[in-house]
Order: C-alpha cells, then structure tokens, then sequence
C-alpha cells in the first residue's frame, strides 16, 4: 500500500460544484420535520431541503418567512443520511453563517423566503459551504455564479404546483445558451450588457455550449410528468417544493417522482408510476397571484 | 462498449471520460441494456437512491451475475458502496461484488470534502483526488488489493476485474484509473 497523501484542500470550485454533480438525476425534496425527511429518504430522494414551511404555506399564511430554527435543521440532518441543504434570505449573510456553522451540505439562497436586502445577494465565495441559487435566465444565473453559486435552479413560481414558469425559465435559458454559442466574439460584450452577465463566464457558457455548474428544474412541480417533462428540457434533476407533502399521499408521489425523473424519456414508465397517486397539491394560476407577490420577482 | 450505471448520478461525466480514453460509452438504466456491454462503470452519485432504483427495476441479480460471470467493473464513491458486502450503517441493496464493508460519510459531511494528490500503487505521478461526503473501505477481505489509501483507510482497491474508488475520477481530466477499467476490455 503506498502513502503519503498531501495537504487537504476543502471549500474548492470542483469541491462545491462536484457534490451537485452527484446530485443530478435525482429529486431534491423540501421537508419541514425529521419525519417527512426519513420517508423523502426512504423514497429515493437523493438530498432534502430544510426549512420552516413548504413555499405553498409560505404563500397562505403571508408575513416574513425567514432561516428555518436550527434544531429543526440538525434534528433533519441527525434522521438522514443523504445530504441537507437549507434555505437562507437573499442577502442574509449571517443566516447563511449560521447555516454553514450547522454543517448543512448546501445553502439555497432563496426567493422562497423574505428578502433580507433589496439590492445585494450573498457573497458567496467568503463560504465553505456550496451554495444554489435560482435564476429565470441566463443573466441571472451567471451573475449568481460569479458571487460563487456551485449550482443554479430554475426559479419557476414556488408553492403553486404549477409547473408553467419553470418551463418557461428553463426553455429562455435554453434559447440564451444556444444564442450565445451562435453570437460571435464581437458581439459578446452588447450581449453581455443586454443580459446583465459577467462577460467573462457568458464567454465560458458559449465555448461549452452550457452552464459551468449543475442547473436543476424548481418552482410548482407536482407530477411525475411535470419531472419528466423538465429533465426532457434539458434540467439536470429536480427540486419538488411543497409537491408531496401537500399531496394527498406524499409517500407514493415522492417515489413515483423519482422514478419518472431517472426513466424520463420512457413514457410506458411514467405512465406506470403517474397511476393512483391520490390528489396533487391544489395549483394556482400564476395570473391569480397579486402583482408583488410572485416569489420569482425576488433577487437582483 | 463500456455501459454506465444510469439510475442516478454523474453517469454522464463518466461518458465522457470514457469517449475521451478511446471507448464507447452506452447508458444502462434496465437489464437488457447490460447484454452486449463489456465493461461496466458504477458512478457517483446517491447510494441510497441508485441501490433502491436498481432493486426496484431488477437490476441487482442481472448486476451480480455479469460481474460475476468477469464483466469488468469500476464503482466510484456511490458506486463503491453499491459494489461492496456490507455497510457500516443503514441497510440498503449491495451487489457484493468487493468483499468489504465500506463506511459512508466517512470525512464527514460537505464541509469536509476536500481534494487532494493522492499517491497509488504503481504510479509514478499522484493522483488528483475529489472526496465528496465520500466512503471509505473499513475492511476487506484478504484478497483485495489497495492501492490507495487516504490516512491509513483504503480509497482505491481492486480484486481481479472489480475495482472501486472513494474519489471521483469521472471529475478531473486524468484518466488512469478509466484506463485501469478499459485495459481490461479485449
């Protein structure tokens, strides 16, 4: 056997985009408590999401929705095994702090939850922690990415189970990458300045023909077919918010959801597992939402 | 051809790695898509998931039985887990193939994935490593071969045609440990 291995390093790039890597495929499922984690586990979710209330409650019950109570996070990190993520305020620097200091496996900084700063987002190369961030368009993502965001997600609009606007963030960042792989090296400025990105990563995303880092689909999945609609977008796995447990039967959904995200592209498999799920969560029509109320109008 | 474990996990990274070293990558998510395969990768991703996933759909007899039968194999972190006999904690599907238990999580959690030159049996050059939550191999049987270790715990071992890392090689651009796998391929 031989030794002699050299110093660790933690915190890098390829540390912090390397855990999403591992993420994709799989669905990312939002629990409130130890319980709901243990059946998202138990159902195949490849990681949870931590936080006080699902976005769909968030929406009913108004006021300002904040960090979830840290023993609610480690009583959720101490009933699984899989990995933990949980969501802290735009902007809300030390709540993501106190995140890391939990030793939670991934920060969401979040439009789900209140902003906690109208003009800033997290600075998030000063953490150890990865972070995910959402983004309705190829702009969006990058300048998240240039804070030091290690994972992106559609924005969609959260607590609607209506997977309209993940499609439409999705098919605009799809369209934004092709028109920056087309655009030549002359035009990468205007069109930088046009999308509000750093020019720099907008010229990595045209040589790649893709995002640097792993980009999931969120924001009013509710279905199997909605998953498998999204990864047949081009998403990379899946967030499924307040989707299963405001379902009639959050067990059976969740596994189901898994299934069809792994075989996406077989529609015999999710025809299968799309049977007898009992009720989807009630949607809401995104033109229903008042004006200042879509959640997907937070972040700068 | 060289089929990758599709269920769940950065199967696609290993496909590119596999192009790149001059083979040709297939996506194996049922039984049949094992038949005309020669070689078989293993990913990362979540071990939980790629074990219920693989039990659901009846793959782990047909898994157990190419492997057996000398279908040459390579299991990176979660794929190392589904390759070995037992697990420390927890109960999930094990093809078994590696007789060894293996511990998950075993640095830690994400703060404690790191990256490191890890020196390997046999290699003049070091390896650059990526531990992600990753395993390590607790104990083995006699038989297995390490080849790497991290602290004094086995992160890369090998018995005949089955190998396994602790580390995601599928991450970097070196692919000697890819080459390890498609040597063995006729």
């Amino acid at each position: 056997m031989k030794q002699g291995t050299k110093a660790e390093r933690a915190g890098t790039l390829r540390v912090k985009r390397g855990l999403a890597e591992m993420l994709k495929g799989g669905v990312i499922m939002d629990v409130v408590n130890a319980d709901q984690a243990t059946i998202a586990e138990e159902s195949g979710a490849v990681a949870v999401m931590a936080l006080e209330r699902v976005p769909a409650d968030i929406r009913a019950h108004g006021g300002v929705a904040r960090m979830a109570d840290p023993t609610k996070v480690e009583e959720i990190m101490e009933a699984v095994s899989i990995p933990v993520m949980a969501k802290a305020r735009i902007g809300h620097f030390v709540e993501a702090q106190v995140l890391q200091s939990l030793g939670v496996d991934y920060i969401d900084e979040s439009e789900v939850l209140t902003p906690a700063d109208s003009h800033h987002h997290i600075d998030k190369w000063a953490f150890t922690t990865p972070f995910v961030c959402g983004a309705r368009n190829l702009g969006e993502a990058l300048r998240r990415i240039a804070e030091g965001a290690a994972m992106i997600r559609t924005k969609g609009e959260p607590g609607t189970g209506n997977v309209v606007e993940a499609v439409t963030h999705m098919r605009r960042m799809n369209r934004e990458i092709a028109q920056a792989a087309a655009a030549g090296d002359d035009q990468m400025m205007t069109l930088a300045r046009d999308m509000g990105a750093p020019v720099e990563l907008l010229r990595e995303v045209a040589g790649a023909g893709g995002l640097p880092v792993v980009n999931f689909a969120a924001g009013g999945i509710a279905t199997p077919s909605d998953a498998a609609m999204m990864m047949q977008l081009g998403c990379d796995g899946i967030f499924v918010g307040s989707g299963i447990f405001k379902s009639g039967d959050p067990e059976v959904r969740a596994r189901a959801i898994v299934e069809a995200t792994t075989f996406y592209r077989d529609p015999q498999i999710v025809a299968k597992v799309s049977r007898n799920l009992g009720e989807a969560m009630v949607g809401i029509e995104i033109d229903d939402i008042p004006a200042g109320q879509r959640m997907q109008e937070r972040g700068w | 051809m060289v089929g990758v474990l599709a269920l769940q996990g950065d199967f696609r990274e290993h496909a590119r790695m596999v192009a790149a070293s001059g083979g040709t990558p297939r996506e194996v998510r049922t039984p049949a898509d094992l038949e005309d395969i020669d070689a078989l990768i293993i990913p990362g991703g979540e071990s939980t998931t790629i074990g219920r996933l693989a039990s659901l759909y009846g793959m782990v007899e047909p898994l157990r039985s190419r492997i057996s039968d000398g279908l040459p194999t390579l299991g990176t972190c979660a794929g190392m887990i589904f390759l070995a006999s037992e697990v420390t904690e927890g109960d999930q599907p094990l093809l078994g193939a590696l007789d060894m238990v293996v511990e998950r999580n075993a640095f830690g959690r994400q703060n404690e994935s790191f990256e490191c030159d890890l020196a390997v049996e046999g290699w003049e050059d070091a390896f650059p490593a990526v531990f992600i939550r990753a395993p390590v191999v607790d104990r083995t049987a006699p038989d297995i071969n390490v080849l790497a270790a991290h602290d004094g715990r086995p992160v890369l071992v090998r018995k005949d045609h089955v190998m396994a890392c602790a580390f995601h090689p599928e991450l970097t651009g070196d692919d000697r440990v890819h080459r390890m796998l498609i040597d063995l391929v006729a």
